[in-house]
């Protein structure tokens, strides 16, 4: 009857452990990059972890180097502890995972952990009174395990497969939202989409922070998942020519006190001054933090006009075509008054998308940007050539988007200098070497003609 | 101190308290539970159902025995000193229906009239439990949770729950039926500023039913415009 003093919650994850018999903890934390590193260590290394850290060589992850110092210490995060959903019909050892902060070997914050800079906005949100949520909408493709011609084949392509390929699909469904569920990460909606394979699964929302650790564990999950049933799933934004890619569609609000602050019931439009203020913020650091949200050569063939996602920098209520939009809430209340930011992709690195977009939402709160008129309905955003119809549009390439990247005060701050200059050097290292790549697109069309 | 209702206490029972070496305090009504609280908080409670004498009958209203102003005082204790403090009941064998869908409302109780030694084993073992001397086991309908282990499980499964989702569960289930709002919970329950705010409450809430299952997710229930309960009174 009477209630123990709250545990430390380290006892909480060592007691756990034992009842539970779990064999391997896996200590996940993310490289700039947005790749998920994991090592395992054994129950009896659980309680040093917990007051030392590991110590790991951080030169070995990207993004995490620096000359004076390799060495780098993940403590785990007790609050993230959660064993792994069994495999399909194995009698694997059961497994729990947990996630790091990192730290330098001095037990200093490392501000190369994508972590700590989503925590460190996080924490700017909170003292200005806001709690940051969001709700993304993630979609992915399945397909063939094997390349042909260097070429993914989409699972439900073949029309003699049909059959057994919905039986897949389904099963892969079914097997991924029940892991998701047992894991904590609670689902929204389910259904496949438009294009040959595409799968899109909408996560319910959570503070930044929870979901970008959901992030990572999703896109592992779907993976892991996807292979025991032999094929291939990939977060790729446009791993096929012709049908649309995959997106990152990213709901958010802010709340403060308990309220959602993006609502004002006695404004004309139900939105509040405090919304007002977050997307005029987000429209005009949009192509800043493109680099952050759409970072990869690839993210760039997605956002092209003709394919539902963004291209023009604009807002909108009921226009689909819009970079924000504002989606109407109907009955749900003013807890669902939300933006949608349409920019970002799946293979973005969650922490550091999460953490710029928020980063422009608060700077128009703080200064008080003017919101732009949104776009009427009417208007799709792209003229008859594909291009924007009006006004500025997001980069066109991976290129054009480090340079705007480069010169923004905003992002340099958000991400601190060492991550900063790291992400911009990688990066242009990876667009040279797109560079100097011959495309199929030019042997078909000037190989024969010139 | 023992809180004793209804305040017209039996002589056989004021004896065995008083021989007992009992400190008790009679409570007549819901107020006297706060009012007349001693400075060190009730030890115990000990409410008679139909605990009166046959000529004040006429002066309860309320119906057969007045048991609702007695299940009225044992849910005012719950709120006064939350699940802390042991209630025993004192009923006769044909009232003992009166027990059916109130678990939440008391920790033991006894056949009325009761056996001396069966009463002082029984107020003791309440003690000692409430004190934390043996394993302490909160079970509600399909949920188990031992406080020692930290195990929670629903229907014979382990649930495995984060540290925040066990606090949460731990906390609704320790006082079953009674709700609490969002804004309570955050500062009971997680007890430091949290990135979340209230709705964080909601988060975890939904993550909590998503790991019950769908056959137990209603154990937690919304309480519109209010906050969240763990099961539920009888007469919901």
């Amino acid at each position: 009857m009477t209630i123990p003093e709250r545990e430390r919650p380290q006892d909480y994850v060592l007691r756990r452990v034992t009842e539970r018999r779990v064999r391997l903890i896996r200590l996940w934390f993310t490289d700039v990059a947005g790749q998920l590193k994991s090592f395992a260590i054994s129950p009896a290394e659980l309680e040093a972890a917990f007051t030392q850290g590991m110590v790991f060589d951080g030169s070995s992850i990207e993004g995490f180097s620096r000359i004076a110092e390799a060495d780098m210490v993940a403590v785990p995060d007790p609050e993230t502890f959660e064993l792994m959903p069994a495999r399909n019909g194995s009698s694997d050892e059961i497994s729990a995972r947990m996630f790091c902060d990192i730290t330098g070997a001095d037990g200093t914050r490392f501000d190369g952990d994508p972590r700590g800079v989503l925590r460190r906005v996080m924490d700017r949100a909170r003292d200005a009174g806001y709690t940051f949520y969001v709700a993304p909408e993630m979609e992915y493709f399945l397909f063939e395990p094997d390349r042909v011609d260097g070429r993914p084949v989409p699972l439900d392509a073949g029309s003699y497969f049909d059959l057994t390929t919905a039986d897949i699909a389904s099963d892969i469904r079914h097997r991924t939202l029940s892991a998701l569920e047992t894991m904590g990460i609670p689902v929204e909606y389910s259904f496949h989409e438009d294009a040959p394979s595409q799968h899109e699964i909408d996560l319910r929302y959570a503070d930044a922070l929870t979901m970008a650790d959901s992030v990572m564990t999703f896109r592992l999950l779907v993976r892991e998942i996807a292979f025991e049933h032999g094929v291939h799933a990939t977060f790729m934004p446009k791993p096929l020519a012709g049908v649309q890619g995959s997106g990152m569609h990213t709901h958010m609000s802010l709340f403060a006190d308990g309220r959602n602050a993006f609502s004002d019931p006695s404004s004309a439009d139900g939105l509040s001054d405090v919304a007002r203020g977050f997307v005029a913020g987000l429209l005009s650091h949009a192509r800043e933090i493109t680099a952050v949200t759409n970072q990869l050569v690839n993210s760039y063939k997605r956002l092209i006009a003709g394919y539902e996602a963004p291209v023009a920098i604009s807002w909108a209520r009921s226009n689909r075509a819009a970079l924000i939009r504002v989606p109407p809430t109907r009955n749900e209340g003013e807890e669902a008054t939300r933006v949608e930011y349409r920019a970002p992709d799946p293979a973005c690195n969650p922490y550091l998308a999460f953490a710029v977009i928020l980063a422009a939402g608060l700077k128009g709160i703080e200064e008080g940007y003017e919101l732009p008129p949104e776009t009427p309905p009417s208007i799709t955003g792209y003229s008859d050539h594909g291009g924007p119809a009006y006004g500025h549009h997001l980069p066109a390439s991976l290129d054009e988007a480090l340079d705007e990247m480069e010169g923004s005060a905003l992002v340099a701050e958000t991400l601190g200098q060492h991550l900063f200059r790291w992400f911009l050097r990688n990066k242009r290292r990876e667009w040279s070497s797109y560079q100097t790549q011959v495309t199929q697109f030019e042997l078909d069309n000037y190989f024969a003609a010139v | 101190m023992y809180a004793v209702h209804p305040a017209a206490v039996s002589t056989e029972l004021a004896q065995f308290l008083d021989l007992g070496g009992y400190a008790w305090k009679p409570v007549a009504t819901t107020a006297d539970i706060t009012a007349g609280a001693p400075p060190e908080g009730w030890a115990g409670a000990i409410i008679r159902l139909g605990g009166h004498d046959a000529h004040s009958e006429s002066q309860n209203s309320e119906g057969a025995g007045g048991t609702d102003v007695a299940w009225a005082v044992a849910r005012a204790l719950r709120e006064h000193a939350a699940a802390t403090l042991p209630v025993l009941v004192l009923v006769r064998g044909n009232a003992l229906d009166e027990l059916t869908m109130r678990d939440e409302l008391f920790d033991d109780f006894c056949l009325d009239p009761f056996h001396p030694r069966e009463l002082e084993a029984r107020l003791a073992h309440l003690a000692a439990a409430s004190n934390g001397g043996s394993t302490e086991i909160i079970t509600y309908g399909p949920l188990r949770i031992n406080l020692d282990t930290y195990e929670a499980v629903v229907d014979e499964r382990p649930l495995d729950l984060t540290y925040m989702e066990y606090e949460l569960l731990r906390f609704l289930a320790s006082q079953p039926g009674r709700v609490f709002t969002r804004e309570a919970l955050l500062n009971q329950v997680w007890g430091y500023e949290y990135y979340g705010g209230a709705r964080t409450v909601d988060v975890h809430v939904r993550r909590l039913r998503a790991k019950l299952g769908e056959e137990n997710a209603d154990l937690i229930q919304t309480v519109r415009s209010v906050g969240y309960r763990l099961g539920t009174y009888r007469w919901r």
